[in-house]
């Protein structure tokens, strides 16, 4: 093990730069599939003829195909039907599909969790039906919807390091760099990046349970 | 009861969605080609060219984690031919490629050029179009200094050999051993690593980037000299003569003026 | 059309991935569910010592991704003598990574089940282990049966990874027969049917399961 020439301040810095990456591709990833995610589990929810059947049947297709099929597949196979994308772009593509599938699942859930009772009563109160859900529905469902949520976003974060595969430069993709110069490098840089990860993530499920006792 | 409906239809919806898009895929495959501008006139529109290379096969395109630079043959041969294109060397931006990646970036308008250790293929020419051969190398063997592998022939049943997904000498070896196992990895980081990590008894690929991996770590050797040819050359979009002629007419300068010699002297030390 | 010659032509190919994507889940089940069981009645088990360390490996294991602890079984544990093939390495790394979201779905069904219950057991006699075993998991494999059903789901689609580190698995192959074909879309379409035709079965199973215990609560 060579500690001290693994954790140089130029490797530290290179895998700062990955890190930097792996943050900025999990964060638009996030708002997207959040958008996504919120889009398909409210029109998986609302049971309307046809359209409901049809995103269930994208939502179940893609939650059960793994991720790394679907980065593969979006990098690799999209170019063959003529859609051509960047690595980068590709990145966000594949984890935004994978996770607003995730998303909509958990969308679906927290809206089938409040009583239909209310949404009769607002029914008959002289809401139509997209403003009972917008207006009554919704925000109590993301309340309850916000400590998965936050997980998902945890497992996001995680699966950004499969991107290494289409050669993101990422977070796992520069330790990759740096240990493939060295026998000795790999354990200490598999600690640094595993805590790092560690770190980010851990105060990510704290927030969560946080939110998750405040509600209870 | 909905949810057990629908992932049934899920599974008939996909087979059918698979086929359809399958189906316009091949038919826009068919499609494509001569649409495309000169991209040599597109290329100095911009101002620079970008080109694909390897950022982890010391010798070649080795990105240097210390110095954050990519160095290497290829990267010098990049900067030569942005000079004789756009009259700078530092008018080249480099992008990473692996042996996977590398055709579907260029496809993809990533990159203008793959300078990228690519093995000049009857298969490849299929998709992209090559340069002039800028570089010779062979298919040879990488093992732990001691290890009874002396050769091709030492390759039996039971041999772990490693490759790299997507190159050429992954498909090379099944042929000349057929009897030995080989595993196949992303990158050549991940291939050396693994060697390292006694996960294979051999690591295959050209000898050139071989050469770099005793460069790194000595205690590693090749053995068993050349058993294929790799011309090396430089790979763009399909259709387009004039980068092609273009480039041809950079490399034919600097191997007149004594540059090309330079560079090659500077990283491949002859043997 | 797809281009079922790519499916035929590599059958074979196919089918030894499957298998082995197949193995390395069934592996990955029991390995997983051990471990799990174990680090949830550390966590649970009125030893102080014993939660910290159940609680270090929730906490670490499930915060970091899979791909490190895949690697770190693959070329990390040979420095230090121990040299696994592609396949046990991402075995054992999907078995401890999802053991630690089934420790906690564990813990939160037992949990669940009233503390006045595991007292009543005590005062009558049983031992800490006989009450666990006797009194509380029955009653708390109800409920996190369907948890753990959905993560056995990702357990399969995570097993995936396999193919990063020469595992032999579907991945793996896929990838290879997608290499040396140059076809990309149809190989890759065909191995997202392999992946389907394991776990849309497992999520009807869930879903019906789920429905069941709901119901019977």
């Amino acid at each position: 093990m060579d500690i001290a020439g693994a954790l140089s301040a130029d490797h530290l810095k290179f895998l700062a730069d990955g890190f930097m990456v792996t943050l900025y591709i999990a964060f638009i990833s996030i708002v997207l599939s959040f958008i996504v995610g919120i889009l398909l589990g409210t029109l998986r929810y609302a049971k309307i003829p046809v359209v409901s059947k049809i995103v269930a049947v994208i939502i179940e297709t893609i939650r059960n195909t793994p991720l790394l099929l679907i980065i593969f597949f979006t990098f690799f196979a999209l170019p063959e039907v003529g859609i051509k994308l960047s690595v980068t772009v590709a990145a966000i593509l594949a984890l935004t599909v994978f996770e607003s599938a995730m998303l909509a699942e958990i969308v679906r859930g927290g809206l089938n969790s409040i009583d239909k009772g209310q949404i009769e009563a607002a029914r008959s109160s002289g809401l139509t039906y997209i403003q009972t859900l917008w207006h009554i529905v919704m925000p109590q469902a993301l309340r309850r919807m916000i400590p998965p949520i936050v997980s998902q976003f945890i497992s996001l974060l995680k699966d950004t390091s499969l991107c290494v595969i289409i050669a993101l430069p990422e977070f796992m993709h520069n330790a990759q760099i740096i240990y493939a110069q060295n026998v000795n490098y790999i354990f200490p840089i598999f600690f640094v990046v595993a805590l790092m990860y560690f770190i980010v993530n851990y105060c990510l499920s704290l927030i969560a349970r946080r939110l998750e006792s405040k509600q209870a | 009861m909905f949810k057990s409906k629908s992932s049934k239809l899920a599974l008939i919806l996909f087979l059918a969605m698979s086929m359809l898009l399958a189906a316009c895929g091949k038919g826009e495959k068919a499609s494509t080609g001569g649409s495309s501008k000169n991209a040599l006139e597109q290329i100095k529109d911009k101002g620079k060219i970008v080109i694909g290379v390897k950022y982890d096969t010391r010798l070649f395109g080795l990105k240097n984690p210390t110095s954050g630079e990519v160095e290497g043959f290829d990267i010098d041969i990049s900067k030569e031919l942005a000079k004789a294109i756009l009259g700078d060397e530092k008018k080249v931006e480099f992008k990473e490629v692996t042996s996977k990646t590398r055709i579907p970036m260029l496809n993809n308008g990533d990159i203008d050029a793959i300078v990228a250790t690519m093995t000049i293929s009857e298969e490849r020419k299929k998709e992209v179009d090559f340069s002039d051969v800028y570089f010779m190398a062979g298919q040879s063997l990488l093992v732990k200094k001691g290890s009874p592998i002396k050769g091709l022939k030492d390759l039996k049943k039971g041999t772990k050999v490693l490759a790299v997904k997507g190159s050429t000498s992954a498909i090379n070896i099944r042929e000349k051993a057929p009897e030995a196992t080989v595993l196949e990895y992303e990158n050549y980081t991940e291939a050396f690593t693994a060697l390292k990590s006694g996960q294979g008894d051999a690591l295959t690929t050209d000898d050139a980037i071989l050469y770099g991996m005793v460069d790194q770590d000595p205690k590693y050797q090749l053995v068993g000299g050349t058993f294929t040819e790799e011309p090396y050359g430089i790979a763009v979009k399909k259709g387009n003569k004039e980068l092609v002629d273009a480039i041809n007419d950079a490399l034919k300068k600097m191997k007149e003026s004594g540059k090309y010699d330079e560079i090659k002297n500077k990283w491949i030390k002859t043997n | 059309m797809i281009d079922f010659s790519i499916l035929i032509d590599n059958w074979d190919t196919y089918l030894e991935g499957f298998k082995n994507t197949i193995f390395a889940s069934l592996i990955g089940l029991v390995g997983s569910f051990v471990i799990g069981v174990i680090v949830a009645v550390m966590r649970i088990a009125p030893i102080k010592p014993l939660n910290w360390i159940g609680t270090v490996y929730v906490e670490f294991i499930r915060n970091i991704p899979l791909l490190i602890i895949a690697f770190f079984f693959y070329v990390g544990l040979p420095a230090i003598g121990v040299t696994l093939p592609g396949f046990v390495a991402g075995t054992i790394a999907l078995s401890i990574y999802t053991a630690s979201f089934i420790a906690e779905a564990i813990r939160a069904g037992i949990q669940s089940v009233p503390k006045g219950q595991m007292e009543a057991a005590r005062s009558s006699g049983l031992t800490y282990l006989q009450a666990m075993r006797l009194i509380i998991l029955p009653q708390a494999i109800k409920i996190v049966i369907p948890p753990i059903g959905n993560q056995f789901i990702n357990l399969v689609k995570n097993s995936s990874i396999l193919g990063m580190i020469a595992g032999l698995d579907l991945m793996y192959f896929g990838d290879i027969v997608s290499s040396h074909t140059f076809v990309t879309f149809d190989v890759y379409i065909f191995v997202a049917l392999f992946y389907l035709v394991l776990t849309i079965p497992l999520s009807l199973g869930v879903g019906y399961l789920e429905k069941r215990l709901a119901r019977s609560h």
